[in-house]
């Protein structure tokens, strides 16, 4: 009975300070060198909700990117964690940092960008505040009020998050980039604390390399599908893409059979890109597809079957056998 | 021993094409094609692989939703499930019912059933969340395995494969342990009809979520479900040297 009444008038204050302003905290995403664009993206969701933003950086070496994140316009501090717990950045390990803060600072919101890290550290975190988080959102109507896709981008639904934190993670592509640039948010140290993980362990990672630009924020993606036929004749989409400065991408058909890794699957489970341009070889255009493209600038479809889906939304399309018409492309550009 | 709880949801198919509601309170459901989140056929053959190998002794599938739920739980009896759980919920609550709660009833049930390892599809095709995995870590603190593509297990002791942005991880856990399956995990089987037969002789027991003690009240409010907007249908050139002009002129290249 007193919990409760206790509770309640704790709510009750807060909600008070809560209608006077925002604060949120944006969790950096880094490899310990640099600072992952879709940091810049998340600032910028960060900004459309108003209020103070403070970013978190945690990681075994932190310096460089938080000098480059104090740099960004609008961020007022930046937290920085540096301790050989976060190794690997694991969940286990940055949930406790994270709460810590949370406790001390009491935020209104706390943001992540929705790549592989935030989807898998953000919902833990949430519950352990247990509040329902909300992922991907690509839009921002009100404090409390997101817009995100459901079924694999085909609806768009607004809620209103009922829970006292928001804790959210945001798409990358639905936000601009803030330039790093203008700002000198001060940098302190975060909560020290015995953060390291009893329960899981970082191994090792096996990253693909490539001198391409990176796939979610190329300016021009080239994507195979099956009618590749197999790994070696994604070559050509290699050539055509070095020579547009692109990235490369691929249906799930295309990683299920081996053609190329799986970090290059653009679609509903895999990377959602929303470049200038997007070019869709030998892709037939299945929903799950379409989900992680159909809101690049303009779409090119070469596929030698007129019925395919991605002709559909594609703003060009080539009627035409992709291993003739793709080396010719090459050549004439 | 080990006993695996998997969670597996219905969802409208993934091949069909979704309708909004003229009112924009949501997609019609009724008459529609529902089956097996595809996400959660891995989870289920992932957690009879393992029994198969003699790592798991027992897998529980649950499903939390309204009745015709109980047809994807067949349906994972049918692949090797040894029992099912249906957590009805239905109407409005259902309508609201998010990871938060759904995760909280896994929880429970984990703990109820004494399970000590947990899979469930890294994303519903419905929502698109991706977040009950990790959130059921967090509830149980749990280590969490989220995006598997390989999953070891030696003794109590997890080694499992994650497909990152960049490439692929691997971390070593703890039992307990939670996973989430990504699509690379494993092929599902089909359920043979013997199996189907079979499946209809397996238990299914069933709770609400008040027998468990979980609040499902909404945690949000759904002020629309919208149609996304659509392109402006596009052009088949004839030949290459038309795409290039068409791309200069659009300042592309």
């Amino acid at each position: 009975m007193f919990a409760t009444c206790f509770r309640t008038f704790r709510t009750g204050n807060k909600y008070g300070l809560l209608a006077r302003y925002e604060s949120t905290l944006v969790i950096a995403e880094h490899n310990n060198e640099s600072l992952a664009p879709i940091t810049c993206n998340t600032l910028s969701a960060a900004k459309k909700i108003g209020g103070d933003i403070t970013v978190l950086v945690a990681g075994t070496k932190c310096d460089a990117v938080a000098q480059s994140v104090s740099k960004a316009n609008g961020v007022s501090k930046v937290l920085v964690a540096e301790n050989d717990a976060f190794k690997g950045f694991l969940p286990e390990a940055l949930t406790p940092l994270i709460l810590a803060t949370q406790n001390e600072h009491k935020f209104t919101h706390i943001l992540t960008g929705a790549t592989a890290f935030g989807k898998a550290l953000l919902p833990r975190v949430a519950a352990k505040l247990d509040v329902s988080p909300i992922s991907d959102i690509i839009g921002i109507k009100a404090a409390d009020t997101f817009i995100r896709t459901i079924y694999a981008g085909n609806a768009i639904q607004t809620l209103k998050c009922k829970d006292n934190i928001k804790i959210v993670s945001v798409r990358g592509t639905a936000f601009e980039a803030i330039p790093l640039e203008g700002g000198s948010a001060k940098c302190e140290p975060a909560l020290t604390g015995d953060y390291k993980s009893q329960l899981a362990e970082f191994i090792k990672q096996e990253l693909s390399k490539s001198d391409r630009p990176e796939l979610t924020s190329a300016k021009i993606v080239v994507s195979g599908g099956r009618g590749m036929k197999s790994g070696d004749n994604f070559k050509l989409l290699y050539s055509l893409a070095d020579k547009l400065n692109a990235a490369v991408g691929a249906s799930r058909a295309a990683v299920d059979a081996g053609y190329v890794p799986n970090d290059l699957q653009v679609g509903q489970t895999g990377k959602i890109v929303a470049p200038n341009l997007y070019i869709a070889v030998g892709i037939s255009g299945a929903i799950q597809h379409l989900a992680g493209m159909k809101d690049s600038k303009t779409i090119v479809a070469i596929n030698k079957d007129p019925e395919a889906p991605i002709f559909q939304v594609a703003d060009y399309g080539l009627v035409a056998d992709l291993f003739k018409a793709v080396p010719e492309l090459t050549e004439k550009l | 021993m080990t006993r695996a709880l998997v969670g597996v949801k219905r969802v409208i198919d993934y091949a069909v094409k979704i309708r909004v509601k003229s009112d924009k309170t949501g997609v019609v459901t009724d008459g529609v094609k529902h089956s097996m989140n595809p996400f959660d056929e891995i989870a289920i053959e992932e957690a009879v692989r393992m029994k198969e190998k003699k790592l798991v002794e027992e897998v529980i599938a649950v499903s939390c939703g309204p009745p015709p739920c109980q047809d994807v739980i067949r349906t994972a009896l049918a692949m090797g499930a040894d029992k099912g759980i249906h957590v009805e919920i239905s109407g409005s609550e259902y309508e609201t019912l998010q990871p938060v709660h759904v995760s909280k009833i896994l929880a429970k049930l984990a703990q109820d059933e004494k399970a000590d390892l947990i899979i469930v599809g890294k994303q519903a095709i419905d929502d698109d969340s991706n977040q009950t995995a990790q959130m059921i870590g967090g509830i149980l603190d749990w280590p969490t395995g989220t995006f598997c593509s390989k999953i070891e297990k030696n003794d109590s002791e997890l080694t499992v494969t994650r497909e990152v942005d960049g490439g692929l991880e691997v971390i070593k856990m703890k039992m307990p342990a939670v996973l989430s399956a990504d699509l690379r995990l494993n092929e599902p089987r089909y359920a043979t009809l013997p199996n189907i037969m079979k499946a209809k002789k397996k238990p299914i027991k069933k709770l609400t979520a008040k027998d468990l003690g979980i609040d499902t009240s909404a945690r949000i409010e759904i002020l629309s479900v919208e149609e996304p907007p659509v392109r402006q249908a596009g052009a088949i050139v004839p030949d290459v040297d038309t795409l290039i002009a068409k791309l200069k002129e659009s300042g592309h290249v």
